[in-house]
C-alpha cells in the first residue's frame, strides 16, 4: 500500500474542482501520542459547501484528525488551514458537535444553545433570539426551558447542532454525532441533516464508523487506513438527492457504494 | 383474609389466562409503596417512629438502668427546651461551630478549586490535608490546647481541623474530574480560561463540592463536640458531661439526641439549599 492518496469514482464523474475552493486544507498532518503514531502524512482538502465524511475502522485516527482541525488537538507536524489561514486554535469559523453531546446539564435548551454566543459577549435578548431559530430548526420548538435529562438522546444532539449552528462558523465538524442515538432517530436525523446541509451552505466535515451513514449523507467520503491513520481512498458517491429518503436508500448507485466501500475496508477487520 | 381469594384468583386465572394472575397481587401490593414514593416524608415519619416505638420499648424492659425510655428522654427535652438551659448551650456550641465552618467552608473551597486547577499548588498542598485527613484527629485537640489554650480560638480550631481537609480534598477531586468533553466543548466555543473556569468547571464540580461541605459539616459537629468534651466542658459537651455526673440520663440522652437532630437538620438545609440555588435541572424529575 502507498502513501498516496487513491482517488476512486464509484461513477463517471468529473475530477472534483476542490483544490480551487477548499474550505479547509490539510497538509502533511502526522500525529504520534507517545510511540503511538495515530496519524501519517495527511494531505486532504475539504471542498466548500459540501459534506465531507472521514470513514475508518474505530481506531483510525478519523476523531483525532477532526480534532485536529477544530484545533482542540495539537498535530505532531503539519499544517490545517481554514479559509487560507492557519489553524492555531479553536476559531469562529469553525463549530464542533460532539459524540456525547457536550451539554451542560445544569443549563436549559435555550441556554446550552446560545452558549457559543454567550461566551462571545453578545446580550442575552440578541443570544436567545438567534438561538430560538435554530432551536426551531432542529426541530425542538417548544422545548426551550427543559434540561438534557429531560430529552431523548436523539433531541439532545439537536441541542448540539443547534449550538453549533448558532455560532454562524463557515465549517461543522460533526464527530460521530449519531452513534449514541438509536437506530430510528438516527435515520430521522440522518434526513434532517441532509435538509440541514441544503439550507445551511456550510461546509461540513463528518466523522463516522457506519458506511451506510457514511454514502447516505455524504458528497464526498475519505477512507482511511487502519492505525497508523493514511487517506487510502477517496469516494464520491454518486446519488441523487433530490430523491425521496427511502428512494436513496433502495437505489443502485447507493447500494454499490456501500458495497465498493466495504470491499475497500474488509481487509482491515479481522 | 385477603390472601386466601388472592391465590384462588391466581389459580382460577391461570386456568383462564394468566393475564389477571400477573396484574392483580402486582396492583395490590404497591399500594403502600406508591404511598412511600409519592410522599417520602411519610416513609421517614414511619421510620421514625419504629425507632422510637424499639426505643421506648427497649428503656421500658430496662436494658440498662442509665437506659432511659424515650417519653422520659422527650420531657426532658422538653424542660431543658422551657428552662433555656439548651437554648444557653447552643448559643456557647454554635459560636466556635458556625465560625469554623464559615473558615473551613470558603478557605477549603478555594483552595481545593486551586489545587484543582494548579498541578503546582496540589504539589504544594495536597500531601498535607491527605495526612491530616487520616489522622486522628481526636489526639491532636489536647495539642491544640497547648499552644491556644481552652478559649473560643482553641475550639474553633479543632473545628477547622476536623472540616477543611474534607472540604478541601472534595473541591480538588470535584475540579480535578470535570468532565473533559464539557471542557473541550467550551475551549471549542473559544471560551477564556476564565470563562471555562466560571461556566464549565465550578458548576459541573459544584455536587461534588457541595457533597465536601455536608461531610465537612458532620466532620464540624464533630469537632466541636469533641472539644467540649476534650477541652474545657461548655455548651452541649458541659450539659452532657454535668447530667451524666449526676445521673440525670434523661437529660444526657436529650442533649445527645438534641445535637444529632441539630446536625441532621443542618444538613438537610444545605441540601435543600444546593439543589434550589445551584442544581435548577434537579427539581424536576
Amino acid at each position: 500500500m502507498t502513501n498516496s492518496a487513491a482517488v476512486i469514482h464509484s461513477n463517471v464523474h468529473p475530477m472534483p474542482q476542490a483544490a480551487s475552493d477548499a474550505a479547509v486544507e490539510v497538509r502533511g498532518i502526522c500525529k504520534k501520542y507517545n510511540d503511538v503514531e495515530a496519524l501519517r502524512m495527511i494531505d486532504l482538502d475539504f471542498p466548500r459547501g459540501k459534506l465531507t465524511t472521514l470513514l475508518g475502522p474505530s481506531g483510525c485516527g478519523k476523531t483525532t484528525l477532526l480534532k485536529i482541525i477544530a484545533g482542540l488537538i495539537e498535530p505532531t507536524s503539519g499544517e490545517v488551514r481554514v479559509n487560507g489561514r492557519p489553524v492555531t486554535g479553536p476559531g469562529p469559523e469553525r463549530a464542533f458537535v460532539f459524540q456525547d453531546f457536550a451539554l451542560m446539564p445544569w443549563a436549559t435548551v435555550m441556554r446550552n444553545v446560545a452558549f457559543g454566543l454567550e461566551l462571545r459577549g453578545m446580550g442575552k435578548a440578541e443570544r436567545q433570539s438567534i438561538a430560538r431559530k435554530y432551536i426551531a430548526e432542529v426541530g425542538l420548538a417548544g422545548f426551550e426551558d427543559k434540561y438534557p435529562h429531560e430529552l431523548s438522546g436523539g433531541m439532545r444532539q439537536r441541542v448540539g447542532l443547534a449550538r453549533a449552528f448558532a455560532v454562524n462558523a463557515d465549517v461543522l465538524l460533526l464527530d460521530e454525532p449519531f452513534s449514541a442515538v438509536d437506530e430510528q432517530n438516527r435515520r430521522k436525523f440522518q434526513e434532517d441533516l441532509l435538509r440541514l446541509v441544503e439550507k445551511e451552505r456550510k461546509t461540513f466535515i463528518f466523522v463516522t464508523h457506519s458506511i451506510e451513514e457514511a454514502v447516505y449523507v455524504s458528497d464526498r467520503i475519505v477512507l482511511l487506513s487502519r492505525r497508523p491513520g493514511r487517506v487510502s481512498q477517496i469516494i464520491e458517491p454518486k446519488i441523487d438527492r433530490t430523491a425521496s429518503p427511502d428512494a436513496i436508500r433502495r437505489d443502485q448507485g447507493y447500494l454499490d457504494t456501500v458495497e465498493e466501500i466495504w470491499q475497500g475496508l474488509k481487509h482491515y477487520v479481522d | 383474609m385477603i390472601a386466601p381469594t388472592q391465590v384462588d384468583s391466581q389459580v382460577s386465572s391461570q386456568v383462564n389466562g394468566p393475564a389477571r394472575a400477573v396484574h392483580s397481587p402486582a396492583g395490590r401490593g404497591l399500594g403502600l409503596g406508591r404511598l412511600f414514593a409519592r410522599h417520602p416524608v411519610v416513609s421517614r415519619l414511619v421510620s421514625l417512629g419504629l425507632f422510637f416505638l424499639a426505643w421506648e420499648i427497649a428503656g421500658r424492659v430496662p436494658i440498662s438502668y442509665a437506659f432511659p425510655t424515650f417519653t422520659d428522654t422527650l420531657y426532658a427535652f422538653v424542660t431543658m427546651l422551657a428552662d433555656g438551659s439548651l437554648v444557653m448551650a447552643y448559643g456557647s456550641t454554635l459560636q466556635p461551630l458556625i465560625i469554623g465552618i464559615a473558615i473551613s467552608g470558603v478557605v477549603g473551597v478555594v483552595l481545593g478549586i486551586v489545587m484543582g486547577l494548579s498541578r503546582m499548588a496540589e504539589w504544594l498542598v495536597a500531601p498535607v490535608f491527605v495526612v491530616l485527613q487520616s489522622a486522628p484527629m481526636a489526639a491532636l485537640i489536647p495539642l491544640i490546647t497547648f499552644v491556644y489554650g481552652i478559649g473560643l480560638v482553641a475550639k474553633t480550631l479543632a473545628v477547622i481541623m476536623l472540616a477543611l481537609p474534607v472540604i478541601v480534598l472534595n473541591g480538588y477531586k470535584a475540579v480535578r474530574n470535570a468532565n473533559p468533553s464539557l471542557v473541550d466543548m467550551c475551549r471549542s466555543f473559544q471560551g477564556t480560561r476564565l470563562q471555562r473556569i466560571t461556566k464549565i468547571i465550578i458548576p459541573d464540580a459544584s455536587p461534588v463540592i457541595f457533597a465536601g461541605l455536608r461531610l465537612g459539616l458532620a466532620a464540624g459537629f464533630i469537632g466541636v463536640i469533641l472539644a467540649e468534651l476534650l477541652i474545657t466542658p461548655t455548651g452541649i459537651g458541659d450539659l452532657i458531661t454535668y447530667h451524666r455526673s449526676v445521673a440525670n440520663y434523661a437529660e444526657m440522652y436529650a442533649a445527645v439526641v438534641s445535637i444529632i437532630l441539630v446536625s441532621t437538620l443542618t444538613l438537610a438545609a444545605l441540601e435543600a439549599f444546593e439543589i434550589r440555588v445551584l442544581r435548577p435541572e434537579k427539581r424536576r424529575g
